[in-house]
């Protein structure tokens, strides 16, 4: 098949499998449900490695389709149009791939819901977007995605939609992504003016000629980097993602953690061209990302809830993305992107296997001992955590140490920072580890009864997740380890426009060996130190968290309360606009209806002709006017000259 | 002579309408509402995407001169500024008429008559290529709407409707003496003026005259619209009226404000609109974040809908005072896919107040249980109206506000909070009727069949249609757009 067939195809297949389930919800059997639910994703990873025997790396391996000429006015031509380079090959293959897994685990998560087949409907409508997303060749066809994913978004997490605080939930996030929308949006319409097209290769070939740090290219990618910061739950529009976690488990590994959420890596990635552009923006963007994963991660310290600390920990690791991205280690951010999405989509995906076999339940509090009854949950749990603390050689200690490394070398503080964060991360993992799966069992009697391993459909995804979280770190081995970054390799001639735009970014002191070597003991060392506090405090003592009705200390429960940003945002924006929104109503109609009012009326008085019209009669009004038109039309046969 | 046949085809229908009986009016109305339909439909599909007026017809008024030219005319045709607004009014007018279907009103003979008579103005209004005679239509369209509200309207209707009335007559009053003096500096031919639109473009009048024209014209079709802070009249209106006199109103009237703008003030005044546009622009951005704030408040689902046609109709208005080729495309474009989800929604909240009895969303919820056609319908009209990429509402909002933000990239900032406060007030109207748990009230809903199903349906096709392959309708409308802005600059 001709690789344009297949750019079609990839995002077509999961469309059709969306048609068919939802438009034959209740219709088609449940045993076809799964099945055509599964098939769309399958079939668009069997065309993306198809397309890999196409794609053969090197810089004039871009593959461009266009389909149609999709909105046209004067100079400006937005085509609907797909663009195949490194980048959307590793997309594509991060998306179909994982996706066809989280579809599999669907099946056996979903399966007894009596909204299944919408379910899966809505999934493969998530992944149509988010193909469309990475697959645009413009800006504006990867906001048609990036809005739809932000739709799906919003119909997942309230898919049980008769809860309210759900759907508060789904709401919060859909509006908490149009506010980074609108940068987004502006941020096009500003490359719109300078560049006068969207299309990445033309927009990236003027960038090459300009001077570094010109301010409309600081606009342009700070208003980019507003979108985001609401699609990748950056500070200050990160909130969402943690409510988020109200979506079937599911949606929250696909859409809330290795996929739709890293959209704001693909897009800085994707213009780095631009960003490399402007050096400003991207310190604001690592001083944000830093803080952002600081923040969530000593959140996820205390947190209770098996979801929300996975949750507080993606918000966490996205910052980290980010913070490479700030240190222009844009390979480094996506390979962060790629071992990500392995490890977080197990560890949901684990957690989700927690929550069926525990009948429902989330709080880690009334858990504990579950190794024996749940082993293969368990292991591939252990797998993932161990990956994301960053203990090698799993996967997650290359990528960060990849991130940390760059980022020594532009900032030590930055560095030191980011290592504080990478010891949150091991301590609350393996405490999240820990009290799930080690000690004694703590539910109800009922539930240990219940206890049970997932079916095949979860465990397997479980397996491949974890295989891939084990050894998915070796696609990127650094030369010190005596490796050949072979990640680095397949991405470089994305970077060629930015570094001959802006060769004094990438000309950054490289690391001798020694430092480097040097570093990374101390992240696994860290790491392994934490792993170790963990299983003293919760293990070998045995603790517990407190109740939620015990009294905690002021800085605990100033974490707990999630530094209270929600009802920080609740008195400074939700509750000024509805107070506002009703002043408005109540009392500024009254005054403009009055001042309107007054005004017309007082014109009418001065005018004489008007003054006897004022009855208020309403019928003699329309008789006038009823007149008025039938002598427009006596007009036409008498040829009155009225107006000379 | 099509153009003929647009304006006076609703004539004979209606005619034919009020000669039937109680129990056949609704169908007569409807056959004769498609006829028309096929006739609009006929000329977008033979259109020919030039800058020329297309099907026209053109006869003598009054005050012709001796052979027969210049003076007041009867003349009309389609160019690609009016193609759009006869396509709404030829498409919304059956819909408005087959949602009624299930419902009787009193008097049907008149009613659907009015509606009719209401669609050959409207028609009028778009068509019209002589300055008195789309005054004419302008004020004729009054007639049929003021009876429409004020008969079969709610308790309110006489207060509200008489507000209403006040407000648009003093409006067109302004316009009529704009209109004279306009006619009055034509240069005479043959010994007459001519009322011609066309000719009022090639007028060079002072500075100082377009000034008070630009405002006897921007105040006329600002209370159309409306336009802040000349809307107060609106939302009681919109709420007392009977629905499908609502849907007229917001659906396809509210457009000859929007209309005006584009064919008359940009044109005709452009001094005026080079001193007093940026003051218009800021005035219809207020009112975008107004009606917005005012909207995520409201407990009536009508009165809110009412409140978002006001916001989105300010971000019309302010694309085209952007005076840019993006923004005057996004207006039109715009005015076909706004009536066509306004229409939608205010259609859905009567379907629910028919069902329920009530409109207020505190007393629904957990409709979508059993209403499968019922909760896509709407969530696809709903992301229409809040301007989702593949849906008609983005191809407007996104060519408005890049027009918008190329005039101003501050005021561009201020109108794009639609974006967010538009998915803040609909997602919350969709929440609170649709999801949780039932009410008392929606409990027993049964999903929509029939007619019901097949209006919102065909309103869904366009709104994909047009998000999915806008440029079936842009290219239609180039050729009229950049001819129109060789006079603005």
């Amino acid at each position: 098949m001709s690789p344009d067939l297949l750019c079609i195809l990839i995002p077509l297949l999961p469309l059709l499998g969306f048609v068919v389930n939802g438009l034959g919800f209740r219709k088609v059997p449940t045993s076809l449900v799964g099945i055509v639910g599964l098939a769309g994703p399958v079939l668009a990873f069997l065309c993306v490695c198809l397309l890999w025997g196409h794609f053969h790396a090197g810089n004039d391996a871009v593959i461009k389709t266009t389909l149609f000429d999709w909105i046209s006015v004067g100079e400006m031509h937005i085509n609907f149009s797909f663009q195949i380079d490194q980048l959307t090959m590793l997309m594509l293959g991060i998306v179909t791939g994982i996706g066809s897994l989280i579809h599999l685990y669907s099946i056996g998560y979903m399966h007894h819901d009596e909204g299944y087949g919408k379910f899966m409907a809505f999934l493969n409508l998530f992944l149509f977007f988010m193909l469309l997303l990475v697959l645009g060749s413009n800006f504006v066809i990867m906001f048609i995605g990036w809005e739809g994913v932000g739709l799906c978004s919003y119909l997942l997490i309230g898919f049980w939609n008769t809860n309210t605080s759900y759907n508060n939930a789904a709401r919060k996030a859909f509006v908490m992504n149009r506010i980074g929308d609108l940068g987004f949006l502006l941020g096009i319409f500003t490359i719109m003016t300078t560049f006068g097209s969207v299309e990445y290769t033309d927009v990236f070939e003027q960038v090459v000629g300009m001077e570094v740090g010109a301010p409309v290219i600081l606009t342009i990618t700070l208003l980019l980097f507003v979108g985001a910061m609401g699609k990748s739950a950056q500070i200050p529009l990160f909130t969402w993602l943690p409510d988020a976690m109200a979506g079937p488990t599911p949606v929250s590994a696909l859409i809330h953690a290795a996929t739709m959420v890293t959209a704001g890596i693909y897009m800085v990635v994707r213009a780095n061209v631009l960003f490399s552009m402007a050096p400003l923006t991207l310190d604001i963007i690592g001083g944000i990302a830093i803080a952002t994963a600081l923040l969530a991660a000593s959140i996820g310290l205390l947190q209770n809830d098996i979801k929300k600390v996975l949750a507080y920990s993606t918000v966490s690791q996205l910052g980290y993305m980010f913070l490479g991205l700030g240190a222009a280690a844009y390979t480094a951010g996506m390979f962060h992107v790629i071992t990500h999405a392995f490890f977080k989509a197990l560890l949901f995906l684990g957690a989700g296997s927690v929550i069926h076999a525990m009948s429902n339940e989330q709080d880690i509090r009334n858990m504990g001992g579950l190794r024996k009854s749940l082993p293969i949950t368990f292991w591939t749990f252990l797998i993932g955590t161990i990956a994301i603390a960053g203990i090698p050689p799993l996967a997650g200690f290359f990528s960060k140490d990849e991130i940390l490394a760059h980022v020594y070398e532009h900032s030590k503080v930055l560095w030191a920072l980011g290592l504080l964060g990478s010891a949150m991360t091991s301590f609350y993992m393996f405490r999240l580890l820990f009290l799930t799966f080690f000690g004694e069992f703590r539910g109800t009697d009922e539930q240990k009864h219940h206890l049970h391993e997932s079916p095949l459909s979860m465990t397997l995804p479980l397996i491949v997740l974890a295989v891939l979280s084990a050894i998915g770190g070796f696609m990127n081995v650094p030369e010190v380890l005596g490796g050949h970054s072979l990640l680095a390799e397949f991405m470089s001639p994305l970077f060629d426009q930015a570094r001959q735009a802006n060769p004094a970014l990438f000309e950054a002191n490289a690391l001798d060996h020694g430092t480097e070597l040097m570093l990374m003991s101390i992240s696994a060392g860290v790491a392994i130190i934490m792993a170790g506090a963990a299983y003293i405090m919760y293990v070998r003592n045995a603790a517990v968290p407190a109740p939620d009705s015990q009294a905690r200390s002021l800085p605990q429960q100033v974490v707990y309360g999630k530094y209270y940003i929600d009802d920080f945002y609740d008195r400074l924006i939700v509750r000024p606009v509805r107070g506002l929104g009703d002043a408005f109503y109540s009392l500024g109609e009254f005054v403009i209806d009055a001042v309107v009012g007054s005004v017309a009326w007082s014109v009418r008085s001065s005018a004489g002709v008007f003054r006897r019209a004022q009855s208020g009669s309403i019928g003699l009004y329309v008789l006038l006017m009823v007149l008025s038109i039938t002598l427009f039309i006596a007009l036409r046969f008498f040829n009155w000259k009225v107006f000379n | 002579m099509l153009t003929l046949f647009l304006v006076l085809f609703p004539v004979v229908a209606a005619a034919a309408v009020l000669l039937s009986t109680n129990a056949t009016a609704k169908t007569t109305a409807l056959v004769g509402a498609i006829g028309e339909l096929l006739i609009a439909g006929l000329a977008f599909f033979t259109f020919a995407a030039n800058d020329q007026y297309q099907f026209g017809f053109d006869y003598a008024w009054f005050e012709a001169a001796a052979n027969g030219t210049g003076g007041v005319r009867l003349s009309g045709a389609i160019d690609g500024i009016s193609l759009l607004p006869v396509v709404l009014t030829g498409l919304v007018t059956p819909l408005i008429i087959l949602s009624t279907f299930k419902q009787t009103y009193a008097r049907p003979t008149s009613f659907y008559a009015l509606i009719l008579f209401m669609q050959a103005a409207l028609m009028g209004v778009f068509v019209a290529r002589d300055g008195f005679l789309f005054y004419f239509f302008f004020e004729a369209a009054l007639i049929p709407i003021y009876f429409l509200a004020a008969m079969w309207g709610g308790e309110n209707r006489i207060a509200v409707t008489f507000k209403f009335f006040v407000y648009t007559i003093f409006g067109s009053l302004l316009m009529l003496v704009a209109l004279v003096y306009l006619y009055r500096q034509t240069p005479l031919v043959n010994g007459v003026h001519s009322a011609a639109i066309a000719d009022f473009y090639a007028l060079n009048l002072p500075a100082k005259a377009q000034g008070w024209v630009f405002w006897a014209f921007f105040i006329a079709f600002a209370v159309k619209m409306p336009l802040f802070p000349f809307h107060t009249w609106q939302p009681d209106t919109y709420v007392e009226s009977p629905t499908p006199a609502t849907m007229l109103l917001a659906g396809i009237m509210l457009k000859m404000g929007v209309y005006g703008l584009i064919r008359l003030i940009l044109p005709v005044v452009p001094e005026g609109v080079n001193i007093w546009g940026s003051t218009a622009m800021i005035m219809a951005v207020i009112g975008i974040v107004y009606g917005a704030i005012i909207a995520i408040r409201q407990r009536d689902m009508k009165r809110l809908i009412a409140y978002s046609s006001f916001s989105h109709v300010g971000l019309m208005a302010a694309g085209v005072f952007s005076r840019s080729e993006m923004g005057l495309q996004g207006a039109l474009i715009q005015m076909l896919a706004h009536g066509i989800n306004v229409v939608g929604l205010f259609f859905i909240a009567e379907l629910i107040l028919q069902r329920t009895g009530t409109r207020q969303l505190d007393q629904l919820g957990g409709i979508t249980r059993n209403t499968p056609r019922l909760t896509v319908y709407f969530l696809i009209i709903l992301l229409g109206s809040v301007a989702l990429p593949l849906t008609n509402g983005f191809v407007g909002e996104f060519l408005l506000l890049a027009g918008v933000y190329g005039y101003n990239h501050y005021i561009g900032l201020a109108a794009g909070l639609t974006i967010i406060f538009g998915a803040v007030y609909m997602l919350r109207m969709y929440q609170k009727s649709m999801f949780g748990q039932p009410a008392p009230r929606t409990a027993a809903f049964a999903d929509l069949a029939g007619s019901d199903s097949y209006v919102l349906l065909i309103l869904c096709v366009f709104v994909f249609w047009m998000g999915l392959y806008p440029a079936s309708f842009l290219k239609l409308t180039e050729p009229a757009v950049l001819n129109l802005m060789q006079f603005i600059k």
